[in-house]
């Protein structure tokens, strides 16, 4: 296998020899394994290996990138992607300044997890099918396990060469409950930053999703309309970072001057009690590195504080162009894509309210938890509860049948009046954005309350 | 590739080499000017082996790193599901055509020109539109080999082109698009072009809409949306067999409305979901799913056809491991209603051209539920408006069970799917 460390100081050297406004090349070697289980039988046990990289190149203000998995003629792959640059540039390239950043970073976890036996992995999941095929009415039930590591190189034109590790695993499990012709599901989704003991004793949420699974097929569907809707931490955790987060993302922002005006700086969004952050710069989460793809340190952004709207997240050119401060936000999901201004860990910040507070008052209304997904289209939102409760006079009542929740991203955010005290983060799931999914991200909040929330239904 | 099997050979019972190369160019437009360029040239190499009767799988980028495969797909090999099946051996495939040797000459300058006068056009007919916009060329080849002597490779080709525009009125943001794909250049944007401009005029102006049940008009990109998610997992054949598929005991029956005609080809000629063969070597066939409303056949690779004690249908593919029943290309048969004729049939109902978020909930049991990103009012028999803040809900089986009418004018949806409008006469509308 190429030593990726000996190419990216030959690349160094390459890129030091040609002319253009900014070049970089990243190289990656990762090693993953995964293992599904589709019903009672195993479905899939695999391991890759993957190594290539990428070289992009600015050019008065155009982009060129070429990605590749093999090594040969590299010059050349760096002759093209500037020519490429070229051919598009016609104005100032900008980049927001940065200091080049030379540095090793470990992926700060105790073993690799692809490199525990399989046979430990499969024991675990069996486990969890063991438990998933104890409970009648299960039809079928799908487990996905998967884990990766991978070291990255950057090096650039500006003088950078930062070596990071980072570890990721993951599971998700599915499980679908029939009667006659009723189907149901409901799933967990864990996701961690390389640490296998995250995904190790969930037998007793096992059990509970199973149950859940059953219980759904005799429950009833809610009816479509305008709610008061309480969202546990995953579901405002989803919200927070599908409904605003991405409007967040300063490459739909920078040239865009009807966007520029809607998310202007000081405009107020939401209640005081309405604090919003992205930082990747917490350590031991799955948004969190210590420097993005451009090599630009991580920092922790608000982007909403005290209702009002503060900040953005950045790439050094959406920096640039708008004339604020890079925030290290530049992601690419693998060296086959360039680095897009991306989320990392999202959430709202707690305010005092417990739980009970934010319910007591509300005589019908429902209680959303847990996600099946989540999608925008910057001014509209929706996204679906894995689980749902009507509220009854100031408790939670009957189980409902999963429910879709609908809106608009600005009046949704001002609906918001009760904030709980109790934030949790989820790491589960991965965020999708121009072809590159599922990018490792966390997203959190306490109990949030909204008045008038749109709810799809029958 | 023979020197991994033959490698392989030596550990394993059978196995198989894959090995797909693409080489791809991308103009990318941003803010409605040229922007990227994009150069992806990729290798991917599978290795699944059958040892012990297992399977074992692993892949790898490097073609250099034979051993190395080997080794791991020994090593997963020891876990693996049970092999049901035999590797096909050599046989004859059917001429599909699905490589034009222009498309990698096409220039850049080319590439580049088509998608300027798409936004220009998009732009001059409403000046306050931001588009995004990609123009794409791309050759593959694939080449399989297994132990039984079996073998295809083939090289395919594909052009593409898409828009999306977006036009901002305070917090009011509208959403347009439309894309194009073949094997075969697309060097006229005119029916993208036309997509986009008829909604930018049916988007004109906006339209209330009441909370009740309402006929309601999918378009190809609103069927593409709002229905085919869950007709996907119901005709595999693994979520058959599974018994999870709501159709996987009613073979024969008729589940859905007579008007209806569903199958699977990876047979047309120039369309980017064609091939002579499917992923595992299997040669490509049409595969008839509903005929009449009435299920005709689910759709199998090798493992899952021998479990279920039938034949593959072709439709092995991969997506991320080991491969697994895919459809290749969904096409629904047009009716013989015109687009204006069915619109004209409703007194109050919706268009759907975009549900946003629709395959979210219980897809398997038939469930959409989305936002309508991009849909219109119809009174009295005419398109008044956009609609907003709209949640559209049902169920396929109840849905596609009554169908008014089905359209005459079929369009191809994002390379997987070729659909006509499909008009039903009652589904749930939630609004503001």
């Amino acid at each position: 296998m190429t030593d990726i460390a000996a190419t990216a100081q030959q690349l160094a050297e390459v890129i030091r020899r040609y002319q253009a406004d900014y070049i970089e090349a990243r190289l990656e070697e990762s090693q993953t394994s995964h293992i599904t289980y589709r019903g009672r039988e195993l479905e899939s046990i695999g391991r890759a290996v993957a190594a290539g990289g990428n070289i992009r190149a600015l050019v008065k203000g155009g982009w060129g990138f070429v990605s590749f998995d093999s090594f040969d003629e590299l010059p050349g792959k760096v002759e093209l992607a500037i020519k490429q640059a070229q051919f598009v540039g016609n104005e100032v390239s900008q980049l927001a300044a940065v200091e080049p950043v030379v540095d090793s970073v470990p992926a700060g976890i105790d073993r690799n997890p692809v490199t525990i036996p399989l046979a430990e992995k499969k024991g675990l999941l069996d486990e969890y099918n063991d438990i998933i095929w104890r409970t009648p009415k299960v039809q079928t039930s799908v487990i996905g396990y998967s884990d990766s590591f991978k070291k990255v190189i950057l090096v650039s034109s500006l003088g950078s060469n930062v070596e990071q590790a980072k570890a990721d695993t993951s599971l998700r499990v599915n499980i679908v409950a029939t009667d006659g012709s009723e189907v149901q599901q409901s799933g967990i989704s864990i996701g961690s930053r390389g640490n296998f003991d995250e995904v190790q004793g969930l037998h007793r949420q096992v059990e509970e999703t199973a149950q859940r699974a059953v219980e759904l097929l005799a429950a009833p569907q809610a009816k479509g309309g305008e709610y008061t809707v309480v969202l546990d931490p995953i579901l405002a955790g989803v919200f927070v970072h599908e409904a605003f987060g991405h409007l967040s993302e300063s490459d739909f922002v920078y040239e865009n001057d009807r966007l520029k005006e809607v998310m202007v700086l000081g405009k107020t969004f939401g209640d005081e009690a309405l604090n919003i952050v992205d930082t990747a710069a917490i350590p031991g989460m799955r948004g969190s590195y210590r420097y993005d793809d451009e090599g630009v340190p991580a920092t922790r952004t608000y982007l909403i504080r005290e209702g009002k709207l503060v900040g953005r997240l950045h790439s050094r050119e959406t920096a640039a162009r708008m004339n604020e401060e890079p925030t290290g936000n530049a992601r690419a999901i693998n060296y086959r894509h360039p680095p897009i201004v991306r989320m990392t860990n999202t959430f709202i910040e707690p305010d005092k309210a417990s739980f009970e507070d934010i319910i007591g008052d509300i005589k019908e209304g429902i209680y959303a938890r847990n996600w099946y997904g989540g999608t925008t289209s910057m001014e509209m939102f929706t996204f679906s509860a894995g689980e749902a409760y009507m509220i009854r006079n100031g408790k939670v009542a009957e189980l409902l049948r999963p429910v879709v929740l609908t809106g608009n991203v600005f009046t949704t955010l001002m609906n918001i009046d009760a904030i709980g005290n109790d934030l949790e983060m989820n790491q589960g799931g991965g965020c999708g954005k121009g072809g590159q999914v599922p990018l490792p991200v966390s997203n959190g909040s306490p109990h949030i309350r909204i008045r008038q929330c749109l709810i799809g239904g029958r | 590739m023979d020197e991994i099997l033959a490698q392989a050979s030596k550990v394993a019972d059978a196995a198989e080499v894959f090995m797909v190369t693409t080489d791809e160019t991308q103009v990318q437009f941003e803010t409605n000017r040229l922007k990227h360029i994009q150069s992806k040239q990729s290798i991917s190499l599978a290795l699944r082996i059958s040892r012990e009767g297992k399977t074992g799988y692993a892949t790898t980028t490097q073609p250099g790193g034979g051993q190395e495969l080997v080794d791991m797909a020994v090593e997963t090999a020891r876990f693996g599901t049970p092999v049901k099946f035999e590797f096909p051996p050599a046989g004859t495939y059917p001429a599909v055509e699905v490589f034009d040797p222009v498309v990698e000459k096409v220039p850049l300058e080319t590439m580049v020109e088509v998608g300027e006068k798409l936004i220009a056009t998009v732009t001059s007919h409403t000046p306050e539109i931001i588009c995004e916009g990609a123009v794409a060329r791309a050759t593959m080849s694939v080449h399989i080999i297994n132990s039984r002597g079996g073998e295809v490779s083939y090289r395919k080709s594909i052009f593409s082109l898409g828009i999306e525009g977006s036009l901002i009125r305070g917090t009011d943001m509208l959403f347009v698009g439309d894309g194009e794909s073949s094997c075969q250049p697309v060097l006229s944007a005119d029916n993208v072009t036309r997509a986009v401009l008829q909604q930018l005029e049916w988007a004109r102006d906006q339209a209330p809409v009441p909370t009740a049940e309402l006929p309601v008009l999918f378009t190809p990109n609103g069927a593409a949306s709002a229905l085919i998610a869950p007709l996907m997992a119901a005709f595999n054949g693994k979520t058959v067999l599974e018994g999870a598929s709501p159709i996987g005991k009613k073979m024969g029956e008729m589940v859905f409305d007579r008007k209806l005609w569903l199958w699977d080809d990876p047979t047309v000629s120039y369309r980017p979901a064609s091939r002579p063969g499917d992923d595992e070597g299997v040669p490509s066939q049409r595969t008839p799913l509903i005929e009449q409303g009435t299920v005709a056949h689910f759709l199998y690779d090798l493992q899952t056809a021998a479990l279920a004690g039938t034949r593959s249908t072709g439709n092995g593919g991969r997506n991320r491991g080991l491969p697994a029943p895919t459809p290749s290309a969904f096409i629904i048969a047009p009716g013989s209603t015109t687009l204006d004729d069915m619109v004209g049939d409703i007194k109050e109902g919706l268009v759907i051209e975009q549900l946003m978020g629709a395959s979210q909930g219980n897809v398997l049991g038939g469930d959409f539920s989305g936002n309508v990103l991009l849909g219109y009012k119809v009174e009295n028999g005419k398109i008044v408006g956009r609609v907003k803040d709209t949640m559209v809900s049902g169920n396929i089986y109840q849905v596609l069970k009554e169908i008014a009418a089905i359209g005459s004018d079929a369009r191809w949806v994002g390379g997987f799917l070729q659909t006509p409008p499909i008009y039903c006469p009652r589904v749930s509308v939630a609004s503001k």
